[in-house]
């Protein structure tokens, strides 16, 4: 034979190695040959054998989803057993009697058990078959008595979610659900099967991994029926760790009593950490009704429901602040220069600019007024005129380093920005320019101005902390029991906002005048022996002249009435609790959202002043 | 031009041994999906047929131009199947946590694919070029190395650990074919092996127990350790004749994972016995062996080493399978080449083997 490129030596060479390969392709084949030898004929009955007798199973052994807890180590949320029960189709002597026997017992639907049969047994004729999750005690006594009758049946105990407080802290606890295929793939989930629940909000969705553990599993031997006989080799589930939050359960409890039959939202800080201690948001949910799997229609009615009730307001409720953005105001004026605390300004009840008039809450007016008095009774007019001076633009400069229109950066649920308006945005967003009569609006809180409560609620404890804004969070330690490692809070500076001591102290102490002197509008918040300091707020919904038409027919509609704030910060002197609280529609901030304010210090502070050391 | 000593020198014996284990995987195909056949099972069997007519529509395609053509172009189908590659891990779709396939609207496959055959290319030209015969030593070898380390460190990437790996065993077997001289092997080995505890304590902890489940299954005793319980109680229960076409309860159960996939050759043994295991292992070995005899045969060195490589590609995979559900190696998502599920790994063995054909009917050839 001719090569056209080989030399002889190649070609040796190639014969040899051809031949070399060829004996160690005989030996690797004959090694598997043997092998199958080995399996097939050697012990080939004792896999007979297995194969027959069957079987062997894999069964998941579920992880223990780790528990929260509030500050003080309350549980809020734990693992509760729940029955199920199950049909092993193979296990089955007398279907038709089987079926007739659950409806009688348990009150089953008997085409809901042939379908479900049905379906399954003919594929799987081993693989249990779930009748009805999560029986009553009743029910499982019932079957466990009659569990001779009943052939094939089989009772599966596995832990389920329990939110031992029903709706306590829903929003921020968050609720379960099952994981969906675009979770499943995303490898944010290692070790998760379709079926499985996962956090899907809340706390819940934050620590999911860390809750979640890991499941183990168990190869065992079952006979024919799908008993265990023994266990072949098994992987523990490494329980999920503990959370401990930053909420004070009975003041979360308290807030949402206040809010009972309301919309609304109230979020209590630590001002010296920005630890949130309560936060409450109205209306609210069972997160218990998510866990088994919850129906379509429970669901949409939750979501369709008017008042969004999965919706947490105190993270994404955007509201106009009203009056409690004179604090504000208040000090860009004194540090920008533009406001001298003694300058008295008279208040008649009406301002004019141009052919426009602006009116005092107080329609009568307050006559001459300082910048303490305009804090103390909210006179709109001295800030109008002192919103004039500043401009919109140096308002919002201050009012984004006090944090407003961004987020607080709260690490859990979806958190709106709010608006702080400039003369730049307006033209951009509308193409007009800004009309020195919306500053006018702006210097009371209205006009575009929104925020959400966590952002008042952190910008009031910046105003007595010494001007910190700290990150909002709720988590205060996370760890298995009795491991120090673990997740532990620290303190997140966000901003420290320079304003002169000075002039703090004298927003501070026009505060405390707010609830303490005699005509603050905030006088509903007094408490005996705490100094309690705040403002109140009453946010127009619609204009003050709309207003005054219906004042002669009687009372305004719900949906056109006032959205009532309250900002407060206790004790002044040694903060230890700031608050945001909003009631929608409930008119007068001092009315309606003072006394909240008065409720949630007076058992907060009343309670757990040694719990809460202070901290500079 | 065609020549019609082409048709004289087809090579029956080879396209005998293909069409009969197409008819033995699909049959077996029909069984392991029979329990599943009213749940979409039946159509695994029939796109595989599908398959199987695809693959030798391309196995007959590569047979038409003369195989010397891929010695002249062989960096640019390198350099293509490189550049398909990077693309999969950018626009690749992601399938259970791995970017491995390329979707051109109506087909996708897996670039991988494409580059096993374009590496074993530039392999047989760069081992057929050096003028004379001399042993290889590690400083001649360095441009393998570099064609080799770029398609696996790509692979790995998407990642496919399987192919990676797989790709570096056939290359290695071929450069050791083509004969290695002793010291450099040895350094190699050594060097290979002094490398590995570095690499290893780099790793992140989920990459090494992943390889630690990989040769050790038993210590992932939920997932491959399972699977190879099943597929052994499922070969072994077989015993001589096997429980016979449709009868095996391991595969009717359902206890046996990914029966049609990579476990395709456990549903064989459960049901024809340790009789059709050996039949069909022994129509492997006798390809492998023809393929060698084609080597043997070919009339350029190209040809010879390119047919090498091809048979080292197939003899790997067979072995690692089969030893994989007999369990004697760890489980590796690597398919019974030219048995299992699968049209990607199909069309592209058969292409393979198109240009083993094509090598056979030129033997006698020259320009």
């Amino acid at each position: 034979m001719r090569r056209s490129d080989f030399d002889p030596t190649s070609i040796e060479i190639l014969n040899k190695q051809l031949k070399k390969t060829t004996l160690l392709i005989l030996v690797v084949f004959g090694v598997l040959i043997l092998r199958l030898w080995f399996l097939q004929i050697v012990n080939g009955s004792i896999y007979r054998t297995k194969s027959e007798s069957n079987r062997i199973h894999l069964r998941a052994i579920p992880a223990f989803r780790g528990i929260i807890l509030d500050r003080n180590g309350e549980m809020l949320v734990g693992n509760r057993p729940s029955y199920d029960l199950y049909v092993i189709p193979e296990g089955v002597q007398d279907q038709e009697r089987l079926s007739r026997s659950l409806k009688r017992l348990i009150g089953l639907e008997l085409q809901m058990i042939e379908r479900k049969l049905d379906g399954a047994s003919r594929r799987y004729p081993f693989r249990p078959v779930c009748l009805k999750r999560d029986i009553s005690r009743n029910e499982l006594a019932v079957l466990e008595t009659h569990r001779f009758n009943l052939p094939g049946i089989m009772i599966k105990v596995k832990p389920q979610r329990h939110y031992i407080r029903g709706n306590l802290a829903a929003h921020l606890l968050g609720y379960l659900g099952e994981i969906n295929e675009d979770q499943l793939k995303s490898g944010r989930y290692p070790g998760s099967k379709p079926g499985d629940l996962i956090g899907k909000t809340g706390v819940e969705w934050k620590w999911q991994p860390f809750l979640n553990g890991m499941r183990g599993g168990e190869q065992v031997e079952v006979d024919a029926a799908g008993r265990k006989i023994r266990s072949i080799s098994r992987k523990p589930p490494i329980s999920g760790g503990n959370v401990y939050l930053t909420i004070d359960k009975d003041l979360q409890a308290l807030a949402e009593r206040c809010l009972k039959d309301k919309k609304g939202a109230i979020v209590a800080l630590n001002p010296n950490n920005g630890e949130i201690l309560a936060m409450a948001s109205s209306p609210c949910f069972d997160p218990n009704l998510f866990v088994g799997g919850i129906d379509r229609t429970t669901w949409k009615g939750i979501v369709s429901s008017k008042g969004f009730p999965l919706q947490n307001r105190a993270l994404s409720g955007q509201y106009p602040p009203g009056s409690i953005f004179k604090i504000l105001v208040a000090l860009a004026g004194l540090e920008e220069g533009v406001i001298d605390p003694e300058e008295e300004l008279f208040c008649n009840g009406t301002y004019s600019l141009g052919k426009h008039t602006y009116r005092c809450w107080q329609k009568h007016g307050h006559g001459m007024v300082n910048l303490r008095r305009a804090l103390v009774e909210s006179c709109d007019v001295y800030f109008y005129k002192m919103g004039k001076r500043l401009g919109v633009d140096k308002i919002a400069r201050y009012a984004r380093r006090l944090g407003l229109g961004k987020v607080t950066g709260f690490p859990v649920g979806q958190e709106k920005e709010g608006l702080i308006p400039t003369s730049k945005w307006k033209l951009k967003r509308f193409g007009v320019p800004w009309q020195l009569g919306e500053t006018i609006s702006v210097s009371i809180g209205q006009s575009f101005v929104l925020v959400t409560p966590i952002q008042m609620a952190s910008m009031i404890a910046a105003v007595f902390n010494g001007g910190f804004i700290f990150k909002p969070q709720v988590t205060k330690r996370a760890g298995k029991a009795g491991d120090d490692k673990g997740y532990k809070f620290k303190p997140k500076m966000i901003e420290s906002v320079e304003i002169s001591k000075e002039h703090l102290e004298f927003v501070k102490s026009a505060l405390v005048g707010v609830v303490n002197d005699t005509r603050g509008t905030g006088w509903r918040a007094k408490i005996k022996n705490i100094t309690v300091a705040g403002k109140t707020g009453t946010a127009q919904v619609i204009t003050l002249e709309k207003e005054e038409e219906f004042d002669g027919g009687g009372e305004l509609p719900y949906k056109f009435r006032d959205h009532a704030w309250f900002v407060a910060v206790a004790p002044a002197e040694r903060p230890r609790i700031a608050l945001a609280i909003i009631i929608e529609h409930g008119g007068h901030g001092g009315r309606a959202a003072a006394p909240i304010g008065k409720q949630m210090i007076k058992s907060f502070l009343g309670e757990n002043r040694q719990l809460l050391a202070y901290e500079p | 031009m065609f020549d019609r000593r082409l048709i004289q020198n087809f090579d029956w014996i080879l396209l005998l041994f293909l069409l009969l284990l197409a008819a033995i995987s699909i049959l077996n195909l029909y069984s392991a999906t029979y329990a599943i056949r009213n749940v979409g099972g039946s159509q695994v069997f029939v796109k595989q047929i599908y398959w199987f007519l695809i693959g030798f529509a391309v196995f007959l395609l590569m047979t038409t131009f003369n195989y010397s053509l891929l010695e002249r172009f062989a960096y640019p189908v390198y350099f293509i199947s490189i550049t398909l590659l990077i693309l999969v891990l950018f626009v690749g779709k992601v399938a259970s946590g791995s970017q491995r396939w390329l979707s051109l609207g109506l087909i996708s496959f897996q670039p991988s694919e494409v580059a096993k055959i374009a590496i074993l290319i530039v392999l047989a030209k760069f081992f057929s070029k050096k003028g004379g015969y001399r042993e290889y030593r590690l400083r001649d070898l360095w441009q393998p190395f570099l064609l080799i380390v770029i398609p696996f460190v790509l692979i790995l990437k998407e990642p496919d650990l399987g192919t990676a790996l797989l790709l570096v065993v056939v290359c290695f077997s071929v450069i050791l074919f083509v004969k290695m001289h002793w010291r450099s092997l040895v350094i190699l080995v050594v060097s290979a092996l002094s490398v590995a505890p570095f690499i290893w304590f780099e790793l992140k902890e989920y990459q090494q127990l992943r390889i630690l489940s990989f040769l050790r299954p038993d210590m992932d005793p939920l997932g491959s350790g399972y699977h190879i319980n099943q597929s052994k109680i499922a070969i072994g229960s077989g015993l001589f004749w096997g429980k016979g076409f449709l009868k095996g309860t391991q595969t009717r159960l359902h206890f046996l994972p990914e029966q049609h996939t990579d476990f395709a050759f456990s549903v064989l043994g459960e049901e024809w016995g340790f009789v059709g295991s050996v039949l069909l292992l022994l129509l492997y070995l006798f390809l492998i062996l023809w393929g060698l005899n084609i080597a043997k045969n070919s009339k350029d060195k190209f040809g010879s080493i390119l047919a090498i490589c091809i048979v080292a590609s197939i003899f790997w995979q067979v072995v690692v399978n089969v030893g994989m559900v007999a369990g004697l190696l760890p489980v590796v998502g690597i398919p019974l080449v030219l048995f299992s599920y699968g049209g990607s790994s199909l069309i592209s063995t058969m292409a393979a083997l198109g240009l083993l054909m094509n090598i056979s009917m030129r033997r006698f050839m020259f320009q």
